[in-house]
């Protein structure tokens, strides 16, 4: 298990030192900085040493080296745009991407298994066939508009629910959370849905197919046989084994939470690290843009070193194989 | 608050003036613009925006009125002594918002700190000899030659405490190539009509009235809770639910839209931002195209023949939809130094007789050229590009545009350090003279023969060049007479406008939205002083 982990902890610095190396190679061609960060009066000269003092002269490669020197110190520099240290910066912005990460997960994933089930289960009911074409509309919308219709339906219509931002939150000093207020929970339900809903829609097709599988299969037939109860074999036989796949989707899909949340913060002005990125690269602030991505890896490495260890809670065979093949399929 | 809530205490106002009593009532101004305020400082970089947000906090010596005329604020009087010495008398009794007194110790220092490391103000002090203080109320300021600008320059500067800057270490604005936090870049405390509350980058910043102002308020604000919402549909969305009370600066798209909103009151005026396309004269040969050995627009028949090709009133109407203010100056009214007799912009010609023009410059068959567009700097920039494309192919002249985002397409036309010229043959830029309110700015950077030497023309991206017109520059930078001054200003106007030398399209429309129970004043440079807002 140690043996393991220590060689998935290699391969993810290989991951990040790559992810930083194609990051680096993108900063070429967002524009120049310097543009953005002084005024129309600033005189050559003071541009010309600005970008020296910044290192922005130096090859690409001693750029790279630079700043991964510093970044392996926890040394992320000043944001070009806001002159405030990009660590902080990033750090204060997590807990608004995770609190809304986690909720869009845990919305898809509450509302996405059982609607799976259901439609496995009982596959020409008309019920399943609602839950069926809503799914295609969560497929198919893509999320920016999602927000802006719900926005407009719940916000400029109804009046019942914020249209933009995080409302009220609660500083616990180290962590800023919306769970705590009723106005901060209020100002979750609309973000949360329109992050959660392709991811929703996905789960449930997943589980859906595999309940459909799972239920032609002999050892539902011998539970029927043997006279067990339907809740007995349809989640204790049935679902139990199409969750191995779900894992690995649902895990991986809370990767692409985090990290596609840029469309749905930006759309609802939500103060999380995605709209930081989008401000970023509007003004060509490579710091900050630098530090995004590498955390942004970070968080699929460590997402991916999770499910595999999930793995072995869920699926026996796995245990008794060994660690050679971890990911089982 | 909700909307809702307003209407309830509202209701509880009206039945407590039953009795005789009026509920006093907490008037909460919400508003959001695209981006967030870059900084605290008020220094750290020359932008509108930012120099306006700060002056909510921060008083100037002088302050710009309702029409960008100059008014006393912390200085009461100023002008000059001689030649080439300023005097500025402060204000008596004006207090810091904690407190602390203000003197001309503040003064030097926030002068100072302004044109030191870090600051982005320094283009303010290029004529700046010393700046002395003479007694606790009273500073004044030597120049190397006479200035006739200074005080116009200095209408946007922040005066800081020299006290508090020292206590929390923010002697310098904060410098991009240490990595070090600066205290100023998110505390503020200034003189101004409002104290910094919260300030929370990216999310939100929240300002409530400084009790201790020596002005006597015009708002009735008890708060002002500021977010940036960069999606322009949300921002749409949340003033029509009443989340916000006022928008900055609403795409020209959602114009119509808000119009029909009963609660919400959409408010319009001409930006004193002139944009315009300007052409490389300067390259015997263009980068961009089909015209070997020759620079057509070195000839000043082909540039009137795209000059007058471009019908700027039919980009109002389409591109535009009527929020632009054609011009045919690169300055706009309100600007000192716009010449309203020259402002009038050559009849259009007919197809057939633009491309005559063209054949007698030596192209009966057009040409090809590159052109160069920025797609998010200004208002409808890369459409109003693609309408020039349209006009001028009818001409016979090919534009192949290469529209990108504003980091890129700077670097690509701007002149880089050594003052040689960047890639492009035929671009757009927007220019607005902020930082003195007046026309020299404008010929200084845009107009006046770009030189490593003189240090002038910097943003002269074609390399326009009228030695006329370099030497009455020059001459108004120093003219204090201003009957004089104006006569060299509209001589020099004239030059460049008969020379064709760029192709001025319009002023954009600086437009607002609030809803129906907000009272502001619009001002033409985009600033937005919290100072004039009224809730009702």
């Amino acid at each position: 298990m140690l043996a393991f982990i220590l060689r998935r902890l290699l391969q993810s610095i290989a991951v990040l030192l790559t992810v930083g190396l194609v990051a680096f190679a993108l900063f070429r061609y967002v524009g120049d900085p310097i543009n953005a960060m002084v005024g129309q009066d600033t005189s050559m000269e003071e541009r010309e040493t600005l970008r020296e003092k910044l290192g922005l002269n130096d090859p690409a490669p001693i750029q790279f080296l630079v700043f991964i020197g510093n970044a392996a110190r926890g040394k992320f520099g000043l944001s070009y745009r806001t002159s405030e240290p990009v660590g902080r910066m990033i750090l204060e912005r997590v807990p608004a991407t995770l609190e809304l990460s986690i909720c869009a997960a845990l919305f898809a994933l509450l509302v996405g298994v059982p609607m799976g089930v259901y439609t496995g289960l009982y596959p020409r009911h008309w019920l399943s066939q609602l839950f069926q074409a809503v799914s295609l509309i969560g497929i198919s919308l893509p999320t920016f508009l999602i927000g802006i219709l719900l926005i407009l339906i719940f916000a400029v219509w109804l009046r019942l629910l914020p249209s933009f931002g995080r409302g009220e939150t609660v500083d616990l000093g180290w962590w800023t959370t919306n769970f705590l207020t009723w106005k901060g929970i209020q100002a979750l339900i609309l973000p949360s849905i329109t992050l959660g809903l392709f991811q929703l829609t996905l789960l449930m097709r997943l589980v859906r197919s595999e309940m459909l599988e799972v239920m032609r299969t002999d050892y539902i037939k011998f539970a029927r046989a043997r006279g067990l109860t339907n809740r007995a074999i349809n989640f204790g036989h049935a679902l139990k084994n199409t969750l191995v796949p779900v894992i690995t989707v649902a895990g991986l899909q809370l990767g692409a939470i985090i990290a596609f949340a840029i469309v749905t913060e930006t759309v609802f002005a939500w103060p999380g690290v995605g709209q930081l990125f989008i401000q970023s690269v509007q003004f060509a602030d490579i710091p900050v843009m630098a530090a995004y991505l590498l955390l942004i890896g970070l968080l699929f490495v460590l997402i991916n070193l999770t499910v595999d260890l999930l793995y072995f809670a869920v699926d026996p065979r796995l245990r008794g194989q060994g660690m050679a093949r971890p990911a089982g399929h | 608050m909700s909307f809702r809530f307003r209407h309830s205490l509202a209701l509880t106002a009206l039945v407590c003036a039953g009795f005789g009593a009026v509920a006093a009532e907490a008037k909460t101004f919400r508003w959001a613009n695209a981006g967030d305020v870059s900084s605290m400082d008020p220094y750290a970089r020359n932008e509108t925006f930012l120099l306006t947000f700060t002056s909510n906090i921060y008083d100037p010596l002088i302050r710009r009125d309702k029409d960008l005329k100059l008014e006393p604020a912390l200085a009461v009087k100023w002008g000059q002594v001689d030649k080439t010495t300023w005097f500025f008398d402060l204000r008596q009794g004006v207090k810091f918002s904690d407190g602390t007194p203000f003197t001309a110790a503040d003064v030097v220092f926030s002068l100072n700190r302004a044109n030191g490391p870090g600051s982005n103000m320094g283009g303010n002090f290029v004529s700046v000899k010393e700046i002395k203080k003479i007694n606790d109320h009273r500073v004044e300021v030597i120049t190397k030659y006479p200035d006739p600008l200074l005080a116009d320059k200095w209408a946007a500067l922040a005066m800081m405490s020299k006290a508090w800057a020292e206590k929390n270490n923010a002697l310098n604005s904060a410098d991009m190539t240490k990595n070090e936090e600066n205290f100023a870049t998110r505390n503020a405390m200034g003189t101004g009509a409002f104290m910094l509350k919260e300030r929370r980058a990216g999310e939100r910043t929240v300002l409530v009235p400084n009790p201790n102002w020596w002005d006597k308020p015009q708002h009735n604000l008890t708060e002002v809770i500021f977010t940036p919402v960069a999606n322009p549909a949300t921002r749409v969305a949340a003033i029509k639910a009443g989340d916000i009370d006022m928008m900055y600066e609403v795409p020209p798209a959602d114009t119509e839209s808000l119009k029909r909103d009963a609660n919400v009151k959409v408010l319009e005026g001409p930006e004193t931002r002139v944009v315009f396309l300007g052409f490389d004269t300067e390259r015997p040969e263009l980068l961009e195209s089909n015209v070997k050995g020759k620079n057509p627009f070195k000839d000043k028949r082909v540039r009137e023949a795209i000059h007058r090709s471009i019908d700027v009133q039919a980009i109002k109407r389409t591109v535009m939809r009527g929020q632009s203010f054609p011009t045919n100056l690169m300055v706009a009214p309100g600007i000192n130094g716009y010449v309203k007799a020259l402002d009038n912009r050559p009849a259009l010609l007919k197809p057939e007789d633009a491309k005559k023009l063209l054949a007698d410059a030596g192209y009966p068959n057009g040409f090809e050229v590159g052109m160069d567009c920025p797609n998010d700097r200004y208002v409808n920039d890369e459409k109003i590009c693609q309408a020039a494309v349209a006009m001028l192919a009818r001409i016979g002249i090919k534009v192949n545009l290469l529209a990108q985002t504003r980091s890129k397409y700077f670097a690509k036309i701007l002149r880089k350090g050594d003052y040689k010229p960047g890639e492009t043959s035929f671009y757009m830029l927007g220019w607005s003279p902020a930082s003195t309110y007046d026309v020299h700015n404008v010929f200084e950077q845009l107009i006046q023969t770009p030189s490593n030497v003189t240090k002038k023309g910097l943003f002269n991206a074609g390399g326009y060049s009228n030695p006329e017109v370099d030497k009455l520059a020059d001459a108004m930078e120093q003219e204090t007479d201003k009957a004089k001054r104006d006569a060299m200003i509209a001589q020099a106007t004239k030059l460049y406008v008969d020379d064709y030398a760029y192709i001025p399209l319009h002023q954009q429309a600086v437009v607002w939205a609030a809803r129906k129970n907000i009272e502001l004043v619009q001002l033409a440079d985009n600033s937005f002083p919290l100072r004039f807002v009224t809730v009702k």
